[in-house]
């Protein structure tokens, strides 16, 4: 069998006594929306940073496309094909929804130790930039500053900014946390555009996109996976009723 | 085109609401030498000078401490590291014996400025290298360290002078101009003031710019893009630090003296107060800082000998009024960091 784009084997985080990432296991292929869901506090912000580069882990291995990267810095993962959304807004405040793209793309071109050249009038980066942010949807929100845009935007704008750096694997933290009903539907939409061609991982409370969306879903409970499948094996799981969904919930 | 491009004219520098500025202040800057002749106070070009000088300084701080969110408590080391540089090579030059017994002295500005400047970015390399690991207030205190550190290295260093400080007997010498001509020395001083600024609005509007002012808004965004923040603020300080080495070296020549109060910390205070007073993170803030708080001393300074009793409060008021600074008077947008 061909090699997942990520594989992730035996991870473990330990912060003193606590164990936060508990031999987790998982994997996700080539286009694949492959959804991590879980109650608070099961471990699955600490697993992205580990995947991001952002933390150490204890043990395991991560491999993306069959290259070990447990040990790369995040700029070396990110050139690697490595790219998230933060659940807690990550952008530039103070430049416009188009500037937070351009620098998207810039940094995917390579080093930016050019010092003369105005940037904001390069068309190389803020063509395709454009059409990022269309595709996200916000084409017409492109010279509003960031801080002007609303919630659901920036959320938009987030996922515009990570699609600009090309990433094969996509971990999406949370993507649909505080949108309302229809910035919430637009946003499934987006996602469901990029299944195929983009390998995700989505971390998302909100079971109904997850039960839309997911190709497979893999539950997190105490920072390891207690069940996976599709979204009808992971609904019929009694473990899962009884450590996530609650019994009364579903 | 767009928004920002709109805003700004060939050197990214707004053209728009401060445009009389822009086009009135080269002609009084060119003319000011020769009005003071004509009022017959020559004093007038002297403190020209001297604010013309630590406007590079304070441009430069702003390229770490606004745009690249590097709060340096320690830019007054890399001014006596430039103007020490001009003082140690016309002492060699003078004693005709070479520095480190191979670098031979000279009176040249057009070798000294050189050097002055790789000589203060190689200290910003070194001292940003280390202080670059931290972040927050202990960036602040381990620069205002470091530069206290190099403060006390030339106290003790007694053959150039020690806490004495050493003279220059004459200012470096430029191939067919008479530097010690004051009106000439402060157009030389006036044309590369120009050509520093005029860099460094280039620079922030750049690729490099760009990544720098990301880094100042979120590290983690910028991480996550896969830019290796280090390096990019590494960078932001060397040329930050090569700039204050600049006008350190002219600040030598300017007072023909160069002595260890010009790294002491109450200079680095004087160089962030002058950024924050015109307005952080803009071209022309430190400008405008420079010229204030350089102006506002020697006119305090002039009617009482307690002047700081006067200058302390009014500083107070001003950051408490205008709080994106002196800028933000002449331009309505001066105080944001960009268009």
């Amino acid at each position: 069998m061909a090699e997942p784009l990520l594989a992730v084997e035996g991870l473990v985080k330990r912060f003193g006594g606590l164990v936060a990432t508990d031999h987790l296991s998982l994997d996700v292929r080539e286009g694949e929306l492959h959804a991590l869901i879980g109650p608070n506090g099961a471990g699955k912000t600490t697993f992205i940073a580990q995947l991001m580069g952002e933390l150490r882990p204890s043990e395991g291995a991560i491999r993306l496309s069959g290259v070990e990267i447990g040990r790369l810095g995040t700029a070396a993962r990110v050139r690697m094909g490595l790219g998230r959304t933060f659940q807690i807004v990550q952008l530039l405040p103070d430049e416009t929804a188009l500037d937070n793209v351009a620098l998207a793309v810039q940094v995917r071109h390579g080093h930016s130790f050019r010092f003369w050249r105005a940037a904001r009038r390069d068309a190389s980066l803020r063509d395709p930039a454009r059409d990022y942010l269309a595709m996200a949807g916000l084409a017409a929100r492109a010279d509003v500053p960031v801080s002007a845009l609303s919630h659901g935007e920036q959320k938009q704008l987030e996922l515009a900014v990570a699609l600009a750096g090309e990433p094969r694997l996509l971990l999406l933290d949370e993507p649909m946390a505080g949108l309302g009903p229809s910035e919430s539907r637009q946003m499934q939409d987006l996602l469901a555009g990029l299944k195929g061609r983009i390998g995700m991982l989505l971390v998302e409370h909100d079971m109904e996109t997850v039960f839309a969306l997911a190709d497979r879903i893999s539950v997190l409970v105490h920072g390891r996976v207690i069940a996976s499948g599709d979204a009808a094996a992971i609904q019929a799981s009694p473990e899962v009723r009884v450590a996530y969904l609650g019994e009364g919930d579903v | 085109m767009d928004r920002s491009a709109l805003q700004r004219g060939a050197l990214g520098v707004d053209l728009r609401p401060g445009r009389a500025l822009w086009l009135v202040a080269p002609v009084v800057l060119a003319a000011l030498p020769f009005v003071a002749d004509a009022l017959g106070d020559a004093s007038i070009t002297t403190l020209a000078t001297r604010i013309v000088i630590l406007c590079i300084a304070a441009a430069s701080l702003n390229l770490a401490l606004g745009y690249g969110g590097m709060v340096s408590f320690g830019h007054a080391a890399f001014l006596g590291v430039g103007g020490y540089t001009v003082g140690m090579l016309y002492s060699h030059f003078v004693a005709g014996a070479p520095f480190l017994g191979f670098v031979p002295g000279t009176d040249q500005m057009l070798l000294t400025l050189p050097a002055a400047m790789i000589a203060s970015g190689l200290a910003a390399a070194a001292i940003g290298a280390l202080s670059l690991r931290t972040g927050g207030v202990q960036f602040i205190m381990i620069t205002l360290a470091f530069a206290q550190m190099l403060f006390f290295l030339f106290v003790s260093l007694k053959a150039y002078g020690g806490d004495d400080g050493m003279i220059v007997r004459r200012r470096n010498a430029l191939p067919f101009l008479d530097t010690r001509n004051d009106t000439t020395f402060y157009f030389v001083c006036l044309v590369l003031a120009a050509a520093w600024l005029g860099l460094l609005s280039r620079i922030v509007g750049s690729r490099f710019g760009l990544v720098l002012g990301g880094i100042r808004q979120s590290e983690r965004r910028m991480a996550a893009l896969g830019v290796p923040i280090y390096r990019y603020k590494l960078a932001a300080f060397v040329i930050s630090g090569m700039g204050t080495g600049l006008a350190g070296a002219l600040l030598g020549n300017f007072s023909r003296f160069v002595s260890p109060d010009m790294m002491h910390w109450t200079q680095s205070g004087e160089l962030m107060i002058m950024v924050i007073l015109g307005g952080v993170g803009t071209l022309m803030g430190p400008v405008l800082g420079a010229a204030a708080l350089i102006g506002l001393e020697t006119v305090l300074a002039g009617w009482t000998e307690h002047w700081q009793v006067v200058m302390g409060p009014l500083l107070v008021l001003i950051v408490l009024y205008l709080p994106r600074g002196l800028g933000s008077l002449v331009s309505r947008k001066a105080g944001g960091r960009h268009g």
